[in-house]
C-alpha cells in the first residue's frame, strides 16, 4: 500500500520522489547523539543551561541544530526529582534530537502504565529510584515535546563537553535510565 | 490508553525498514504547512477509527499507512478507483519480481 500511495501521489504531482528521498535521509541523520550534545553543553555551560530551561528551541538553535517543529520543554533531574516522558495518546517524541522512537516507547504497555505506576515500569528498565525521590511523568502533546536533562554523573567535574556527551544515552533523555561515568 | 492496566513493557526495538521510513516521510510531507493534504490529528483520528481488533493486528507503520490512505480518500486527493488499479499494478510487479 505504501508503494501504491507513494507512486500515485508522485504521479499526481502532490509530492516528488526527490522530496521523499531527502526526507528519509534527514530522518537517518537525526540520532540521539544530537540530544547528548545538548545535554553535555548544558552540563558545561551555565548560560546555555539557563537558556535551555527557558526556551529549549532557541537553545538548540544556538548549537546549529534544528529548532524543531514543536515547542521543546526540557525537564531537569535533580537529587530530589526524577523526570520521565511518555506519550499516552500516540508516540510524540523529540525526534529532531533523538531520532525515531524505539518500539517500546510506542507500545500499549508503556503508554498505559507509565502514567499510573511509573516506579514499577522504571524497575522493569532496571532503574530503582530511592523512595524519597519524586517521580514526575510528562505526557507529551501534539504541540510540544519533552526532553529529560539527566543529572551529571559525579566525578566528571574535569571532563570536557565531548567526553561528557559520550555518557548520555537515549534512555537517560527519555528518563528510563540515568547517566553513569563508566 | 493512559492509566489503563497493561502488562510488562517488552523492551523491544528494531532498525526501521525503508518502507517504514517512507511512510513516516509521507506523513511529514503531506502535513507540511506549504502543501497540507492532512494533519497529524487526522492521522490519529483515522488510526483510532481502526477499532481495537484491527489496531492490534497491524504494526505501527501499517496503522499509519492505513490512516494516511483513508484520510487521502476522504479528502479526495486519491480515489478508490485509482488506488485499486494502482494496487493491482503493484501486485503484478511484485509477482514478476520487479519490486
Amino acid at each position: 500500500m505504501e508503494v501504491a500511495v507513494r507512486e500515485l501521489l508522485i504521479e499526481k504531482g502532490v509530492l516528488t520522489a526527490d522530496q521523499v528521498r531527502r526526507q528519509v535521509e534527514d530522518m537517518d541523520s537525526r540520532t540521539p547523539a544530537r540530544g547528548a550534545a545538548v545535554v553535555a553543553r548544558a552540563w558545561s555551560d551555565p548560560v546555555f543551561h539557563r537558556l535551555l530551561m527557558a526556551d529549549g528551541n532557541a537553545a538548540v538553535e544556538t548549537m546549529g541544530l534544528e529548532r524543531g517543529p514543536y515547542k521543546l520543554v526540557v525537564v531537569e533531574n535533580t537529587p530530589d526529582v526524577h523526570n520521565v516522558i511518555v506519550c499516552t495518546l500516540c508516540s510524540c517524541y523529540p525526534r529532531w534530537l533523538l531520532g525515531l522512537p524505539p518500539d517500546w516507547y510506542k507500545s500499549r504497555n508503556y503508554r498505559s502504565r507509565m502514567v499510573r505506576e511509573p516506579r514499577a515500569v522504571l524497575r522493569e528498565f532496571g532503574l530503582e529510584l530511592p523512595q524519597d525521590t519524586t517521580v514526575r511523568v510528562h505526557d507529551s502533546t501534539a504541540d510540544m515535546r519533552y526532553l529529560v536533562l539527566p543529572m551529571r554523573p559525579v566525578g566528571t567535574d574535569e571532563w570536557q563537553e565531548q567526553q561528557l556527551g559520550a555518557l548520555v544515552g537515549r534512555d537517560a533523555m527519555v528518563g528510563v535510565a540515568v547517566c553513569a561515568s563508566r | 490508553m493512559g492509566g489503563q492496566p497493561a502488562g510488562p513493557v517488552a523492551r523491544t526495538e528494531h532498525d526501521y525498514a525503508l518502507w517504514e521510513k517512507r511512510v513516516d516521510a509521507l506523513l511529514v510531507l503531506l502535513s507540511r504547512k506549504d502543501n497540507r493534504q492532512m494533519t497529524v490529528d487526522e492521522l490519529r483520528r483515522n488510526i483510532e477509527a481502526l477499532g481495537p481488533g484491527v489496531y492490534d493486528s497491524l504494526s505501527y507503520y501499517e496503522r499509519w499507512m492505513h490512516s494516511i490512505t483513508a484520510t487521502l480518500l476522504q479528502h479526495g486527493v486519491l480515489t478508490v478507483d485509482e488506488l485499486g488499479r494502482k494496487m493491482a499494478d503493484v501486485e503484478h510487479r511484485v509477482a514478476r519480481g520487479e519490486l
